[in-house]
């Protein structure tokens, strides 16, 4: 009997496991609610998608490709991996999308990540956008989020943003990182040899260095936007020197004229699902072994959600993934796994190189916001933090995480001032009531 | 540019917006200039924030159909985006 | 204080005001399970003539005064309503035996429920308005009682989880702890669904058992829904057996703008796995009261677990069994509205005080609670 492998996400991870999957013998559903696969990483106009139809696992027989499917809840049962729920439909939170259920024999859980952005005064300003944001319009949309633009944050995704934004025309007035010049070479270089496997890596971002020096956009570590101002959409922003722990050096508060300013502090992975699946994590991530598998048998993880490691290192644990899920010899595929290791070990010391510094609350002021769906402030929750309620009970309080997004924005920041599990998000994906009352399509069998 | 394609009208709150054909409604909003549609409980301006359908701080009604990441829809030809007020109106 | 839940918290206060020195322990932090996992409930119109209600409508008497701020006391009213023939002829004679039992239940007519609830189907054979239903946040409910409580000498012990019992000449003298031995003079059990476990680990088994309730979470909208809305059947489910699922729609907002929408019953231990199509029916049932809802997202789940007892009435007094015992649980869906009622009821039991209602119908020693071989 054929076995059937579910994938959840079609980013470079996805991509991985479906391609490892069918060559492992299995036939394989690739589900992604985006409508182009590829993932963030891979974003392009959709008239250079339809022009070039990148991925040919996609066409594959063997793999059933989904696009604009969002799994809005995993079904965990007695044995076997979760039965996974899926709404359906051509436009991104149409109404009236088909609820189906896929049963699997194997789960791959490639679900990817977002920017993580710490509060700041004035952060819900219109205006000021992830990094991430500002990406995508530039890479999949040819659009700049603004005409004068700032960059900030830490990490080397500044890098590729102030690059696209230069691309679509945009004024970018600086890269601000927030680490300081002695964090990052310390972290850059304790260990070179682990950087021989990732040339690729860093030849990328040796060329997105040199086409911020081509278009004269300075690069200052150290510095960081403690707040933006503006009546009804961001007009300046304020930086500031930071020291080691980010706290904000008196006297250094410079004030800049911009239109648009883009965050980032590194990257929160997306764990709904890994967690509704029952998966184990560690430190924050999924706990995976040798072969990706996760704590729950059937169920595997590649990708971001196991560790930020950059696509590369994305596509390897994924092709890892993939082939044991689809029932591949085991122990095979030593040249993907080495690659797969020296990507973690890549993003490890970029990890150690962009740390958040855990002074940073002390940008905030009691008034400034943290849950922005329901704009609970960070005054409120530093008094509720000091109640003995339970974490649960202080949210339903103070109404933290409880809005739109689910604490996908501020989980980390809540999981930091609370003791709260930021991820449990048993609706993974909304789905309105209408399509949630239709009965599903018939479960779909492993054969 | 050997060929021009043609745009995609919408409609926002009634005004006309002209995009590109597979632009998502976030991105025609944003290259026309607009950058919030969305209030905050307290009636703070919002707009894109994450811009791959993480933060909802987009939604918009789209031919009726409320809750819809601006971010994530890309814009047919003749939608009608609304705005939504918090305060009142129908489901 | 064993449980520092809506009940515990209650309990806590109520004994604290009356100079009783009060320690509340809780495995975890305050008002974290069963009491975060619900709706917010003070009914009187889901109740027959009997005990039950009249602790209910005692209890409702007493919740303005305790309900401080940050509780969301909101006395919206509530709106039942019949969808065929026979439930407009059941729903009409129950309100009726209620009328006569003391609770306000006014029939409306359609142009009065329109009014009322202008987003309600008007496919309706018969509605009747409670005004007396209330609603509050559970968690700043339990939040307020338990300051009260802490303002009058209680203490709470956060994360001290109840390992077991110390016993000598048939009185319970200690309760050994994660946090180390605690001697008192009386110890309640206020442990909510995990009361059966807990009364085991005591060596005094008490029969309650776990019932999950889920409900659905919309994102915010408009005003919409202006009662707690909800179909005839959900007297049915809430009193119904324990084994199989009940659902039924139970549908409110809450100030923040989302719409709350219940409820399912099922006996299923403490099994937290989320079951799609006991929301799916929860979907269904909904949009038979509010087509309009058709579209809204559902943004999130949560499901409780609700301490459940064969009569479906509370357990409120001492243990015939163990000298120094005492259990005040097993209210099932109702603890928040029943809490201040059960707080008032234990603590005029324990100080000698004549009770305003009959205390008997809740005793321990009654044969759903103290049946042989208890879960």
């Amino acid at each position: 009997m054929t076995r059937h492998v579910v994938v959840i996400g079609a980013g470079p991870a996805g991509l991985g496991a479906a391609t490892a999957a069918v060559r492992a013998g299995a036939r394989v559903t690739l589900l992604d609610s985006a409508d182009q696969a590829g993932g963030q990483y891979h974003r392009m106009p959709p008239d250079a998608y339809e022009a070039r139809r990148p991925f040919r696992i996609c066409e594959s027989e063997r793999c059933d490709w989904w696009p604009g499917a969002a799994v809005w809840a995993l079904e965990r049962r007695d044995s076997g991996p979760p039965r996974v729920h899926v709404v359906r439909g051509p436009d991104a939170d149409g109404d009236g999308r088909r609820r189906c259920v896929l049963r699997a024999d194997a789960l791959v859980l490639a679900p990817g990540a977002h920017d993580r952005v710490l509060p700041f005064p004035g952060w819900e300003l219109p205006g000021v956008v992830t990094a991430g944001a500002a990406q995508v319009l530039a890479k999949g949309e040819r659009v700049a989020v603004g005409g004068r633009v700032l960059v900030a944050g830490t990490g080397p995704f500044l890098l590729p943003v102030a690059a696209s934004l230069l691309d679509v025309g945009a004024h970018v007035l600086g890269v601000l990182e927030a680490g300081t010049a002695g964090a990052l070479l310390r972290g850059w270089t304790r260990r070179p040899w682990e950087l021989t496997g990732q040339a690729g890596k860093g030849a990328e971002l040796a060329a997105y260095a040199a086409r911020l020096a081509r278009g004269r956009v300075p690069y200052r570590t150290g510095r960081g936007v403690v707040e933006a101002r503006g009546d009804g959409r961001v007009e300046e922003v304020v930086t500031a020197r930071l020291r080691g722990d980010w706290s904000v050096v008196p006297g250094s508060e410079q004030v800049l004229t911009v239109d648009a300013l883009c965050v980032t502090h590194g990257f929160t992975p997306r764990l709904e699902l890994p967690v509704a699946a029952g998966c184990a994590l560690l430190d924050g991530f999924v706990a995976v072994d040798e072969d990706q598998a996760t704590s729950v048998p059937g169920v595997y993880a590649a990708g971001e959600v196991t560790g930020i490691a950059g696509a590369p290192a994305a596509r390897a644990e994924g092709v890892v993934a993939g082939w044991t899920a689809g029932g591949g010899t085991p122990g095979r595929l030593g040249a993907t796994r080495r690659r797969r290791d020296e990507g973690r070990a890549f993003a490890s010391r970029l990890a150690a190189a962009h740390p958040i510094g855990r002074r940073w609350a002390g940008w905030l002021r009691p008034d400034t916001i943290v849950c922005r769906c329901e704009e609970t402030d960070y005054g409120t929750l530093r008094d509720a933090a000091a109640s003995r309620l339970d974490a649960r009970a202080v949210r339903l309080g103070t109404r933290a995480g409880l809005g739109p997004c689910q604490a996908r924005i501020c989980g980390p920041t809540l999981a930091e001032l609370l003791d709260t599990n930021p991820h449990h998000r048993p609706i993974a994906w909304p789905i309105r009531l209408g399509e949630l009352a239709n009965p599903p399509a018939e479960p779909k069998e492993g054969t | 540019m050997p060929h021009k394609p043609p745009g995609v009208r919408i409609t926002v709150d009634g005004t006309p917006v002209t995009g590109r054909p597979g632009q998502t409604i976030a991105a025609i909003l944003i290259a026309a200039g607009r950058h919030s549609w969305r209030r905050g409980p307290s009636g703070s301006p919002r707009g894109v924030f994450c811009g791959i359908g993480v933060c909802f701080d987009c939604l918009v009604t789209v031919n009726g159909t409320r809750d819809v990441r601006a971010c994530l829809r890309r814009a047919d030809d003749g939608d009608a985006i609304t705005t939504q007020p918090r305060t009142k109106g129908t489901p | 204080m064993i449980g520092a839940g809506i009940i515990g918290t209650a309990c806590a206060r109520e004994l604290a005001l009356a100079g009783v020195r009060v320690t509340l322990v809780d495995r975890a932090g305050a008002a974290g399970a069963t009491t975060a996992h619900g709706e917010g409930n003070v009914l009187v119109s889901d109740k027959g003539p009997g005990p039950e209600l009249r602790l209910a409508q005692f209890s409702r008497r007493l919740w303005p005064e305790v309900a401080g701020d940050g509780t969301e006391w909101q006395a919206k009213g509530g709106i039942v309503v019949a969808t065929t023939g026979e439930g407009a002829r059941e729903l009409t004679a129950f309100a009726a035996a209620q009328r006569a039992a003391g609770v306000r239940a006014e029939p409306l007519d359609p142009a009065g429920l329109a009014s009322a609830e202008p987003y309600l189907t008007r496919d309706v054979t018969a509605a009747v308005h409670y005004p007396d239903d209330a609603q509050v946040q559970p968690a700043g409910a339990a939040q307020a009682l338990l300051d009260a409580a802490l303002g009058e000498g209680a203490t709470l012990l956060p994360g001290c989880e109840v390992l077991g019992a110390e016993v000598s000449g048939g009185r319970l003298r200690a309760v050994r702890t994660t946090g180390g031995t605690l001697t008192a003079d009386l110890f309640v059990d206020a442990a909510g669904p995990w009361a059966g476990a807990l009364s085991r680990s005591l060596g005094a088994p008490i029969d309650v058992r776990p019932r999950r309730g889920e409900i659905l979470v919309t994102t915010p909208l408009p005003p919409t829904v202006f009662h707690k809305v909800y179909d005839a059947d959900y007297v049915g489910a809430v009193g119904g057996d324990a084994a199989e699922l009940q659902a039924s729609a139970v549908v409110e907002s809450t100030p923040a703008g989302t719409v709350l929408l219940g409820s399912s019953r099922r006996a299923a231990g403490f099994d937290e796995r989320l079951q799609p199509e006991i929301l799916s029916v929860i979907a269904e049932r909904a949009l038979r009261l509010f087509p309009c809802l058709s579209g809204v997202p559902v943004m999130r789940a949560y499901g409780g677990f609700r301490p459940y007892v064969a009569d479906h009435l509370p357990i409120i007094g001492p243990d015939p069994r163990l000298d120094g015992l005492w259990h005040a649980t097993g209210h099932e869906g109702a603890g928040i509205g029943l809490a201040p009622g059960t707080a008032r009821l234990l603590t005029d039991l324990i100080t000698g005080r004549t009770p305003e209602v009959d205390a008997a119908p809740f005793r321990v020693d009654r044969p759903a609670v103290l049946r042989r071989g208890a879960a």
